[in-house]
């Protein structure tokens, strides 16, 4: 994945850029020694590495904004970063770059029961947010598998995910307010704790806009009450097919379950080795999760399974304990870990419409077979967000170029069959080549010109999101 | 002009030499713009339909109730349940799906489910230049570049005039419940409201009225899903609230139309004022803040959506609403009336910079409903 040459100005002024910075941050604020700024030097995707500039930790709004005033006026190139757990690149530095952490500005500010939200400094971890209002039996929805080290600034970025948006939705639908610092040090409120931010849907805007328009250090978070209860019912099937139209059928016959997740047999067997969760060995196993009082769920899951019971299932389970409940997902919440100790892999996060599922996953079947590396597939199945994880060997010369290739090829799948590049990281740098597969070259100068309003100089994160050739006389300019 | 097709469309917005009106159905007028006509209507169909993907594809100019028709036959529904403005602006026409999406439209669910932008997956748009672009897609997750779909949702064809939209639907529900409290004055019904909210039990909507169809004031909580669930869960909010009086439980259609999917149409289309007179405001507020406003906003009648959260507030003519909330946590628009203030509220400076910013990309000749939203 190729990176613009560093600007040689900005390298030259290292140290008056880094005395500057000092004037307005404590001095440990302020990393520039080489062996201390490595620890940012990538993100969660780490196959790329670059150390960047110094890295600084404001503590607060007014810190952040007189951060990239000073960047501003000395044309520094930023790089937001949240808690460094993106899988696209989102936060990998380029070496002219100062890394704006807001892992410091972790505070809860304001809990609000009554008017159902939080508002947090945007460090603050993403489980923790839930941790802050659970003993008033309250939560804070969208819930990526990385939750328990990423923040709620890369959540915005990214519009992040989860297992549960099926019903709860992503982080966007969850956002109600934000105070952000533009490029040049401006800080702006959008949103708080009403609905529906008044003029345009800048908020919406934002949301996902992976740290390109601004830096986020305050969120207004929606906060909803605890179900009653929850339990999952697993079902294994011996064709993808049949487990898609089971995943139809179930939607298509009104009932709406918080989750819906796909595991094939590739994954099936390595989380049961992993987690001795009892999985069944089958081509495709379904976990489905609903809520609500006992009565309740007892009544959507007697529906389920009896939709689920036509379709002639393997194994067809329903938690009979907590304890079954937890093993059940634990399987599940394992699998990257589970396939991390096993092999490299590269994860991807295309998403697709449902009825395509079968051909899709067939036709990464025979993908895997001319790449020759093998793949595992693991998707929230309700959405259609797919996760292909793809084996290959870091110590193997070239194995990482072929895998990237077969990623691609993936991912333009995912675009033809009428679905996207990404359903919950981010584009980042991973897919930053393959914009244009999906966009038109009027779609992505629509998308160019909006960060032209918020940031004309392209200094904010702008190696990103763009195929460099297409943003190249921005950044330049 | 009514062009029938996108490529149309774009010919004629590249061509023209003045302002232009947007308009789908012409149902919701709400502000004021001047300019020739350029209506959707004839872009018109549903062009994709997947009741088992949850998805939805429509040209702009479709008819909201050919999509609710087409949706009902799946037993499907649009969750965010769109307003029908005609009854309170006293219009005709056919309401369109490009309206609702351009108008951010939504009713009293959006505090359950959210609102239309919450559902909007994807669009296509001609901007003020001409050029034909698309953002988003047909799925439901998506984060592939900026998120151009919220920024078009509500923001009433002056960035862009729409041609198809894709939206999520969601399954239609087994029965309907309403909890019903009585007497409460605004402060105790938001506190009601409230309550409800934040329990596990999925209120589907929130709504006060301090004279109800009848005269009296009445809290209306709904809750929706299969028979017995409703049954339950109207059961506990019942005694949840019990601090605020002894409720009443109505399931399915009922005499005087409080429970039923009338007396939710009723309080979506805010049919109280529809013939009344004065104007009209839409007030935007955090809940705990809603009894306080209203009080200082001396409105002929008043009511509550969203748990507190929206206020409907009919006022004398010509009286700027705003000049009398002040400064709040929220916003206001005049939905109808002729008050010599803009529809839609003022934003503070550093926003209308980027707004401003926005505009001048989007659609550089200022020629697409030119000062509506300013």
């Amino acid at each position: 994945m190729e990176m613009p040459a560093p600007s040689a100005s900005v390298l030259s002024r290292k140290d008056r850029i880094v005395d500057r910075l000092r004037t307005v941050l404590p001095h440990d604020a302020v990393i520039s020694d080489i062996s201390e700024t490595r620890a940012y030097e990538c993100d969660a995707l780490t196959a790329y590495r670059c150390p960047p500039l110094c890295a600084v930790l404001p503590a607060n709004t007014q810190e952040v904004a007189a951060v990239l005033k000073i960047c501003h006026e000395m044309g520094v190139p930023v790089v937001p970063r949240g808690s460094g757990t993106s899988l696209a690149g989102g936060a990998l530095p380029t070496a002219d770059s100062v890394i704006l952490g807001v892992a410091k500005m972790n505070q809860v500010i304001e809990t609000n029961y009554d008017d159902r939200y939080i508002k947090v400094q945007t460090g603050r971890t993403n489980l923790s947010v839930s941790g802050a209002v659970e003993s008033n039996g309250f939560f804070y929805a969208p819930d990526p598998s990385s939750q328990l080290a990423c923040a709620i600034a890369g959540n915005i970025a990214m519009n992040s995910g989860g297992a549960h948006c099926l019903k709860y939705g992503v982080t966007t639908n969850n956002l109600m307010g934000v105070t952000m610092v533009t490029m040049d040090g401006q800080i702006v409120e959008i949103g708080g704790a009403h609905l529906d931010a008044g003029g345009l849907d800048l908020l919406g805007l934002i949301c996902g806009s992976e740290g390109q328009l601004g830096v986020v250090t305050e969120a207004t978070l929606r906060i909803l009450h605890k179900p009653e209860g929850a339990r999952p019912v697993l079902m294994g099937y011996n064709s993808a097919e049949v487990a898609g139209q089971v995943v139809s059928d179930i939607i298509k016959a009104g009932i709406l379950p918080v989750a819906i997740e796909y595991m094939d047999e590739m994954l099936i067997g390595v989380c049961e080795e992993f987690s001795g969760a009892g999985y069944p060995k089958c081509e495709a196993l379904l976990i489905v999760e609903v809520e609500g009082s006992d009565a309740e769920i007892d009544e959507q899951l007697s529906l389920i399974k009896e939709i689920a019971g036509k379709h002639n299932p393997v194994e067809l389970r329903e938690a009979q304990s907590a304890d079954e409940a937890a093993r059940i997902w634990a399987g599940r919440k394992a699998a990257f870990s589970a396939i991390g100790k096993i092999s490299d892999y590269m994860c991807l996060d295309g998403t697709i419409p449902v009825s395509a599922l079968p051909h899709v996953l067939k036709r990464i079947g025979e993908m895997s077979k001319e790449f020759g590396l093998d793949v595992g597939n693991v998707f929230h199945a309700g959405d259609g967000n797919m996760h292909p994880l793809i084996l290959y060997d870091a110590n193997k010369p070239g194995d990482l170029e072929i895998c990237e290739e077969f990623g691609a090829e993936i991912l333009k799948l995912c675009v033809e069959v009428g679905g996207c590049l990404t359903g919950e990281h981010g584009v980042g740098i991973e897919k930053r080549d393959l914009m244009n597969v999906q966009f038109d070259p009027a779609d992505l100068e629509a998308q160019m010109a909006v960060k032209d309003v918020f940031d004309p100089a392209w200094l904010l994160n702008a190696a990103k999101v763009f195929p460099l050739e297409t943003s190249q006389s921005r950044r330049a300019a | 002009m009514t062009p029938q097709t996108e490529a149309e469309l774009a010919d004629i917005i590249a061509g023209a030499s003045g302002p232009l009106r947007i308009q789908g159905g012409g149902t919701r007028p709400i502000g004021r713009s001047e300019g020739e006509t350029l209506s959707t209507t004839k872009m018109r169909g549903i062009t994709l339909y997947e009741p088992g993907a949850l998805t939805i594809v429509a040209k702009a100019g479709t008819p909201v109730a050919e999509i609710e028709a087409k949706l009902a036959k799946e037993n499907q529904r649009l969750a965010f349940e769109p307003m029908d403005h005609r009854g309170l602006l006293g219009t005709k026409g056919e309401p369109t799906i490009g309206g609702v999406v351009a108008g951010n439209i939504s009713g009293p669910r959006r505090i359950s489910v959210g609102a239309c932008r919450d559902f909007a997956l994807g669009v296509r748009f001609v901007d003020g230049s001409g050029t034909i672009i698309k953002n988003g897609g047909r799925v439901m997750k998506n984060v592939t570049g900026y998120d151009l779909v919220k920024l078009m949702c509500g923001s009433y064809g002056t960035l862009g005039v729409l041609t198809e939209v894709a939206l999520k639907v969601l399954p239609n529900v087994e029965a309907t419940g309403c909890v019903l409290l009585h007497g409460l004055n605004d402060t105790q019904a938001i506190a009601a409201m409230s309550a409800a909210l934040g329990s596990p039990f999925e209120a589907t909507g929130a709504a006060h009225f301090p004279k109800s169809m009848h005269g009296d004031p009445v809290t209306m909580i709904r809750i929706e899903g299969f028979e017995k669930s409703v049954a339950y869960r109207a059961d506990k909010l019942r005694d949840l609230l019990k601090s605020f009086g002894e409720a009443t439980i109505q399931i399915g259609e009922t005499d005087d139309g409080y429970g039923s999917e009338k007396g939710w149409a009723w309080v979506r289309d805010v049919s109280a004022f529809a013939d009344q007179p004065g104007d009209v405001w839409r007030i935007s507020a955090k809940p705990s803040d809603a009894a306080a406003l209203a009080a200082r906003l001396d409105a002929d009648a008043v009511q509550y959506d969203w748990g507190g959260g929206l206020i409907w507030a009919r006022m004398p003519e010509g009286v700027d609403a705003r000049e009398k909330l002040t400064t709040f946590d929220g916003h206001a628009t005049l939905v109808r009336g002729s008050a010599d203030v803009p529809a839609f509220h003022p934003e503070p400076a550093p926003l209308a910079a980027i707004t401003q910013g926005l505009r001048a990309k989007f659609d550089p000749r200022g020629i697409l409903n030119p000062g509506l939203m300013t």
